[in-house]
């Protein structure tokens, strides 16, 4: 690996670090960083095809109130460099991703308490009314969730190389890359079920086994899925009672 | 006296800092430090006198934890009220917290099942499928429908946050939230519904029964072929099940990721998956 592909994939890296702390643009998500870092490698058709395997695992995993996801940054770009410069299989990449995002967590809950430091400082550049020294409180904590994929990253790659790394992962038998890869199949409905509890409220379920039942015997594609659900959406609002009882009884005061 | 009014380059500052809301998320008061730098640019220009920013500031730097994209008409809000108090109002610090905090949950509770618990998994799902072919057109798609999505609501909810001021907190406790909030869990709940039956694939290739047919060809049943006919992803809905209960009995995700290998490892050496 050349310099400037480490340099490329500590940029990369750190960018989707930052990405899973302010979970604003997704870089950190699966379908992103390992097409990201695919790219920089020089193989970006495995790193999308890797990108999409891990998403649909990580569909579910989300960042909700102060719970906290597994990591898919370090996790998507550690095994994308495994796959592409070690020369593993998609199965392995998606045999060591998991415990790396469960690794990851950990750095991840490290950095956020770290954090806590850069918040008093920041308490104290507002008593002298130090704009600046708030803003670089808030950019350098950034900074130190970035690193905290880069490094990593960076360690993995060089590791690679040397074939170290290659012969360890060679070492694990069939039977549990071929076992990961049936578990990589059906793993996602963790996901699903937390999605599926968060908006779990019972008297909505029929809507569930609704769009299961439609899938299971035709053929709409997802972009279709959407359309009928928002059309069904639509129309439980405005059938349902509880909503034009209490419209109308708003525009009657209205109209007083 | 001049009023003081915010100007379009100080919102458009603020709608740009707060994509960095989560920047310097901690345990302790989590999204506090990435609000007050949002607010940093109103901040400056409404209060001259340094000991006026420093309240401010210190005002700000309360806790604070909401959804990332729907932090935006908050954060409008509570710059019209500062811009309000900077104008000789009587708009106290505990009433600008006060609406801060009020909503800061309700608003939390339609963003979250809108952007995390439908958005973002259908689109992923989406573009993860495509992905799967090799094509840069997943990636790509999600990307960009995503992010359009969330910047239209940080830049919509940021204007309408500032422009209804005070008038947004009346607004948003009506019907309209919760019809929201019941929309995206519909569609949320009908789109995991296909996800559950067409993007999990469970096969059990253990054989029922083996003869030989009339043409001579070999007939073989397998478990997977009568619970197709019998109704196609009843494996992947039972596991769907099974996760949510054990979820809701607080185990923890990761173990329930590492307990599935186990199955998929097991079941692949005893024959029984495919």
């Amino acid at each position: 690996m050349s310099t400037f592909e480490i340099v490329m994939v500590a940029l990369v890296a750190a960018i989707c670090g930052m990405g899973s702390v302010l979970d604003e643009g997704q870089t950190h998500r699966p379908l992103i960083a390992c097409t990201l870092i695919g790219l920089v490698l020089g193989d970006i058709k495995t790193g999308i095809i890797l990108g999409g395997t891990l998403e649909l695992m990580a569909l579910g995993w989300m960042n909700v109130g102060a719970s906290m996801a597994p990591d898919a940054a370090l996790a998507s770009v550690v095994s994308t460099i495994l796959v592409i410069v070690g020369h593993q299989s998609i199965g392995a990449g998606i045999a060591v991703a998991i415990p790396i995002a469960a690794a990851g967590q950990v750095l991840t809950i490290f950095v956020r308490t770290i954090t806590v430091f850069f918040q008093h400082l920041a308490d104290k550049y507002a008593e002298t009314s130090n704009f600046k020294g708030i803003e670089l409180c808030h950019f350098i904590a950034l900074l130190l969730q970035g690193l905290r994929v880069a490094l990593p990253a960076v360690l993995v790659a060089v590791a690679a190389e040397t074939g170290l790394v290659t012969s360890l992962l060679d070492s694990i038998p069939e039977v549990v890359t071929r076992g990961l890869q049936i578990a990589g199949g059906f793993i996602v409905v963790v996901g699903y079920a937390m999605v599926i509890n968060m908006m779990s409220a019972k008297y909505l379920m029929p809507f569930f086994f609704l769009g299961f039942v439609v899938a299971a015997f035709t053929g709409i594609n997802l972009v279709g899925f959407g359309m009928v659900g928002a059309v069904l959406a639509i129309l439980y609002i405005q059938l349902n009672p509880k909503y034009s009882a209490q419209s109308t009884a708003v525009e009657e005061i209205d109209e007083l | 006296m001049e009023d003081k009014k915010l100007t379009k380059k100080d919102l458009n500052n603020m709608f740009v800092r707060s994509w960095f809301l989560l920047g310097s998320f901690n345990f302790e008061r989590m999204q506090s430090i990435g609000f007050c730098v949002t607010l940093i640019p109103a901040i400056k220009r409404l209060y001259s006198k340094k000991e006026d920013q420093k309240e401010a500031l210190k005002r700000h730097l309360e806790f604070f934890n909401t959804q990332p994209f729907i932090s935006a008409p908050i954060m409008g809000v509570t710059a019209a009220m500062e811009e309000q108090k900077a104008n000789g109002q009587p708009i106290d610090d505990a009433t600008i917290s006060g609406v801060k905090v009020g909503l800061m949950g309700p608003l939390a509770g339609v963003g979250d099942p809108i952007y995390w618990g439908t958005l973002r998994p259908v689109l992923a799902a989406l573009g993860a499928s495509i992905a799967l072919t090799g094509s840069i057109v997943g990636p790509l798609l999600f990307f960009l429908l995503f992010n359009v999505c969330r910047l239209a609501t940080k830049w919509y909810g940021l204007k309408y946050g500032y422009e209804k001021g005070t008038e947004i907190v009346s607004d948003m406790s009506g019907n309209r939230l919760r019809k929201l909030t019941e929309s995206a869990s519909i569609l949320g709940l009908f789109v995991m519904g296909a996800l559950v039956s067409k993007w999990t694939s469970i096969n059990v290739p253990l054989v029922v029964s083996k003869y030989t047919g009339t043409d001579g060809k070999e007939v073989i049943t397998t478990v997977q072929m009568i619970l197709d006919q019998l109704m196609p992803g009843l494996l992947p809905l039972l596991l769907t099940f099974l996760c949510m209960k054990l979820l809701k009995k607080k185990v923890n995700a990761i173990a329930l990721i590492f307990a599935l290998f186990a199955v998929g490892i097991i079941g692949y050496w005893l024959g029984v998956l495919a």
